[in-house]
């Protein structure tokens, strides 16, 4: 067979297709959607079937202001990446922290609440089945909260020492992707552990 | 040339040794002898859930077998008319891109055969699962552990294991037996193909299933879900009986161990070592649960779940040595003298 | 630095020392490169999952065998499974997507190369672990502690009381690893599709093979992940004692049912349509018309992809739920029969009408085609539950899911290997070896598979390390195991013609089969960067436009 060149053809006018780390986050939130659902469908599954031990209504205190610090802290990223956009480096780094420092008062408010669900009430994670669903999928949640704070935070450092300017601000949108999927999460385990499951 | 003749002949062999293979399959041991047929053959019902089952699956059959006939054939010629001849020009054939009218003709007839295998199927899901139990049905509590069966009679106050009996189903006056599916430890399944689907046994869930056989004579089964080192040998036997035979063997499984009260040295080695953590025999001290109840041993025609038949010298070897018969099973080796192990086989014995 | 992708280059008067040629290759981000990596490891696991179904197979040969001892064996049932599946099938095909997707749609590369090396390393290293077991506890022959639990782990088997020690840990955890891996080549897949097109590859123009993997990637995002949630859960209750499926504890062992099949039966798919996509390329090139019925097979397979994830229950037709559900589940599996059947029709009508060229690779199709429509149907009839409480569990599911998987997709893969090694390669594989390799494979596979059907029928359950004498399974074992034998040999001389076609094979040059897809525009092996000009295309064939300029595709599209 002789062999075929492709000819040189201009490219058509307005040929444009989806960034490509848009997309590729995309994926991972629709996989790490598909294993939060799995453990939200055990949680309910399992809401009133716990043979012992403490009850949900019984120890289940609603971190109202530590949802709020988490779900605000959707809103300070999302302003930081259009100051980035618009190049105000100030005002991004400034957002970008108070977005990690919400986050960290959110890990904190989860702490606080293990640390007295596990000492005044006994409730562990091999307690009864309420035990382990709630410290899965609420820890699944966690871990998610810590790996992105570990981003945002190596994010901010590049930004401190000036490397990031509005040539990078399709990869910090994409990180913040990433955020606003692990608040997403939040506002459906809170629906589900503290209003449904009570 | 020659290869598309070949594949075309080699796949119509194919298909006929299958099809001729099924056939034959149903068709094995005769159905009319009077014999209990030991091939425990799905086409061969003798139970209303079985039949039910083998009428649809044949509807089935016949329905894909005209599929894979009218496919087949065309795939066949489209090989054999369509390959390319030595004498044909380099020229490429008219390219078909599709064709509208086909694609619609070649979704609706599938949909409409889908529906109809659905409904089908729907009808005998639920003439199945949805029957009614009447008042006069046997009930049966059967839980299932590693490796063997545990049959409880709740109503009629019997114990048993491996072997179930069950009474003749006659149309006059229908006595189903109805079972009530536990498992001890892990997921088990209850598959007697002449007589009913399988249905589990799971742990922590209640399952039920039912059987009408229509004759009498033994139906051989086993555990359909693999439950651990030996799945394979956890057999089961039903041994379906007259009205007259059930009632019978009701009343002997009844009654307490049969042995008389003088010392009896076995039964001393039965009472005094490990056994009773694990058996029971009706009227004495053992009553463990663990593993099946002893009072009618000799009742019974196999032992360890069908391992081995009921004989002498494979009760000392299982006594001895469970993993000459089933190893892994959770019978432990009993470690016992010769002289204690012939007391204690002797005693077992007189169980029947 | 070699231009060709394959050049392995020996040391000395080559130049250059194998240490470096190795770092290379074990440090490499190129497509191509662990695309070849992804296929070579599948083959050497190939034949590991062959032993174990050979082993399996001479214990059943006759009743009461005792060639090996129960332990064994069903270390032997559950190390088949898992490694064919997920060291095996998965990794081909992923390694012929990877190779082959960027080249047809126009591209250099995947859209995130290094996380393509991450991706392959994280299964390679999975399917060692797996295997680790074997070597550790009892050692080789009494098996180690490699998992027995089968290859579904059903609970509560996998609980610390009924698996002590560590072999479930070796299965869940070495899938953990590799299905992150997974997770990794599915992204890779659906950002190079969407964002790397070349210009004018509107995805209505995409290759077939190319929007098939992409909706395998989709389903790998979806449905490998409950089965990460479950072994996730699965540790917790091993390691943490929680009780997701203690059912000492209220836990539920239905629930692992509900969560592994949700992933299993879609993987099934995920397993199945990339073999979709090597006959969708195939058979056209080979019957010299283009698919019948672009659009509708793309329409097919999307809704083969989200019809599969309502259908996972006809795995648990047996399980007790009630006729409601049992009901709703056989309603959804026979509607998933539509849409596979229309693309069987399909590839009928690609062939019919054309001039059909019996080389290799066609002749693994056309094996394809009648295997396949026959696995679907015995799919239709375990479909229908009444039927299935009968069939399932039995030897007749072994033997369907088995004419799927090697009849089926087994046999696409050979023809994508004869088709496109030489693409890879540079170098024909031997048509003649290629041709026996294709009749010993069709006699082993139907003595081995058709036959294999009856047993079930007459009773037999499936993962019995043996079987009662007298049941009418004695002989019928004994045909399904000489069958075996034959494959074996077939797969080795299948091995043999890779190795020494690689050397010795006529050259093939780019386009040895007159094909019309991209990748046959450029030099075989092709350039280390793809195309020297990223191309720009105006049909669905552009190779077919410019061969036939006074008939070109996009005319008609």
């Amino acid at each position: 067979m002789s062999a075929i060149t492709t000819p040189i053809v201009p490219t058509p006018a307005g040929w444009s297709l989806p960034y490509k780390g848009k997309v590729g986050m995309a994926c991972l939130i629709i996989a790490e959607s598909s294993i939060f659902t799995i453990f939200v469908v055990a949680y309910l599954f399992y809401l009133g079937k716990s043979l012992s031990g403490p009850t949900p209504r019984e120890v289940l205190e609603t971190p109202i202001f530590f949802t709020i610090c988490l779900l605000s802290s959707s809103v300070t990223i999302h302003f930081a990446s259009r100051s980035l956009e618009h190049g105000k480096r100030g005002a991004f780094l400034g957002l970008w922290l108070l977005t990690i420092v919400l986050g960290g008062l959110f890990l904190f408010g989860t702490g606080q609440e293990w640390h007295r669900l596990i000492y005044e009430h006994g409730l562990t994670i091999s307690t009864n089945l309420f035990g382990t669903t709630y410290y899965s999928l609420v820890g699944l949640h966690g871990t998610h909260v810590i790996v992105g704070l570990i981003l945002l935070t190596i994010v901010l450092l590049f930004g401190l020492a000036g490397r990031v300017g509005p040539e990078q601000s399709a990869r910090v949108g994409v990180l913040s992707m990433y955020w606003h999927f692990v608040d997403a999460v939040w506002v459906v385990v809170f629906t589900v552990v503290y209003i449904l499951g009570r | 040339m020659g290869t598309d003749w070949l594949v075309v002949t080699s796949r119509a062999a194919c298909a006929i040794i299958f099809l001729i293979g099924i056939f034959l399959a149903a068709r094995l041991c005769g159905a009319q002898s009077s014999t209990p047929n030991p091939v425990p053959n799905i086409f061969e019902p003798h139970s209303t859930p079985a039949d039910s089952i083998d009428e649809l699956s044949r509807f089935v059959l016949i329905i894909t077998a005209v599929i894979f006939l009218v496919v087949f054939s065309l795939l066949a010629f489209a090989v054999v008319k369509f390959g390319k001849r030595a004498s044909d020009n380099d020229r490429e054939p008219p390219q078909v891109y599709g064709s509208n009218q086909i694609e619609l003709a070649w979704t609706v007839i599938p949909i409409l055969i889908v529906v109809i295998l659905f409904l089908a199927s729907a009808r005998v899901i639920h003439g199945i699962q949805d029957a009614p139990k009447p008042s006069t049905a046997i009930d049966v509590t059967a839980i299932g552990h590693q490796f063997w069966w545990e049959f409880r009679y709740p109503g009629l106050g019997v114990v048993t294991a491996n072997e179930l009996h069950i009474p003749v189903s006659e149309t006059a006056r229908p006595t189903p037996t109805f079972l009530k599916l536990l498992s001890a430890d892990t997921d088990h399944s209850f598959w007697v193909p002449q007589l009913a689907g399988k249905t589990d046994l799971i742990p922590n869930r209640v399952n039920n299933m039912w059987l009408d056989p229509h004759r009498t004579g033994i139906f051989l089964g086993q555990c359909a879900q693999y439950c651990g080192t030996q799945h394979a040998k956890m057999l089961l036997l039903v041994s379906v009986d007259s009205r007259e035979d059930f009632e019978a063997w009701v009343r002997a499984q009844r009654q307490p161990a049969n042995h008389d009260e003088k010392e009896n040295a076995g039964r001393r080695v039965f009472e005094t070592t490990a056994c009773i953590n694990c058996h029971a025999i009706g009227g004495t001290a053992a009553n463990g649960r663990f593993g099946p109840d002893l009072t009618h041993l000799m009742s019974r025609r196999t032992i360890a779940s069908g391992a081995a038949e009921n004989t002498t010298e494979n009760l000392r070897l299982w006594i001895q040595k469970p993993d000459a018969l089933k190893p892994g099973s959770l019978m432990p080796a009993m470690q016992l003298t010769d002289n204690d192990l012939d007391a204690l086989v002797w005693y077992l014995e007189t169980l029947k | 630095m070699s231009s060709d992708a394959l050049a392995i280059e020996t040391a000395g008067a080559a130049g250059k020392p194998w240490v470096e040629t190795l770092h290379e290759w074990v440090t490499t981000v190129d497509h191509k490169r662990l695309g070849i990596l992804y296929i070579v490891y599948a083959l050497v696991f190939l034949l590991i999952g062959g032993i174990e179904a050979t082993i399996m197979r001479i214990q059943l040969i006759r009743p009461h065998n005792d060639f090996v001892s129960p332990q064994v064996f069903n270390r032997m049932f559950t190390m088949h499974g898992t490694t064919m599946i997920f060291f095996v099938v998965m990794p081909v095909l992923f390694g012929f997507a990877n190779y082959l997707v960027p080249l047809m749609i126009g591209a250099r590369d995947m859209a995130f190369p290094r996380l393509n090396a991450f991706g392959f390393w994280l299964t390679a290293f999975g399917g060692l672990l797996l295997n680790l077991s074997f070597v550790s506890g009892s050692g080789l022959y009494g098996a180690g502690t490699a998992p027995d639990v089968g290859w579904w782990a059903y609970a509560p088997l996998t609980a610390h009381a009924f698996s002590p020690g560590h072999s479930s840990d070796y299965w869940t955890i070495a899938l953990l690893v590799s299905g992150f891996g997974s997770i990794a080549t599915g992204i890779n897949i659906i950002a190079t599709v969407l964002s790397l097109r070349c210009p004018g590859m509107k995805l209505s123009r995409m290759p077939l093979l190319a929007w098939m993997n992409m909706v395998m990637a989709g389903l790998v995002l979806i449905t490998l992940t409950p089965l990460s949630a479950a072994q996730i859960m699965l540790l917790v209750d091993r390691y943490l004692g929680g009780h997701f499926f203690d059912t000492q504890a209220g836990g539920s062992a239905a629930i692992w049912m509900h969560f592994f099949w949700i992933f299993g039966h879609p993987e099934v798919y995920i397993l199945v349509i990339p073999a979709f996509a090597f006959v969708s390329e195939i058979v056209p090139v080979f019957s010299r018309k283009p698919i019948f019925g672009y659009p509708v097979m793309v329409a097919a397979t999307v809704c083969i992809g989200f019809i599969s994830m309502s259908v996972w229950a006809h795995h648990m037709f047996s399980i007790g739920m009630n006729s409601k559900a049992n009901t709703f589940f056989v309603l959804t599996t026979a509607a998933i029969a539509v849409p596979t059947g229309i693309k069987i029709f399909n590839w009928l009508g690609t062939m019919w009408g054309g001039k059909i060229i019996f080389k290799t690779p066609m002749l693994f199709c056309i094996g394809f085609l009648f295997q396949f429509l026959f696995a679907g149907l015995t799919g239709i009839m375990l479909g229908s539950a009444p039927f299935d409480w009968q069939l399932t569990g039995s030897y007749f599911v072994v033997a369907h899911f088995h004419y799927v998987i090697v009849g089926g997709i087994l046999f696409a893969l050979f023809a994508a290997f004869y088709y496109w090694y030489p693409k890879i390669t540079g170098r024909m594989l031997s048509e003649s070896l290629g041709k026996l390799h294709f009749w010993l494979m069709i006699i082993g596979f139907h003595l081995t598979f058709d036959v294999m059907h009856i047993p079930g029928i007459l009773g037999m359950p499936r993962r019995i390390y043996t079987y009662e004498p007298g049941r009418g399974w004695d002989t019928l074992n004994l045909i399904v195991t000489l069958g075996t034998f034959i494959q074996g040999i077939a797969v080795l001389i299948f091995v043999v013609n890779l190795i020494f076609s690689y050397f010795k094979g006529r050259l093939a040059g780019n386009d040895p089969w007159d094909a019309w897809t991209l990748e046959w525009a450029v030099s075989s092996p092709p350039p280390v960067y793809n195309f020297a000009v990223i191309p720009t295309v105006e049909s669905r064939r552009p190779l077919w436009d410019l061969k036939h300029p006074e008939d070109p595709d996009s005319r008609y599209e």
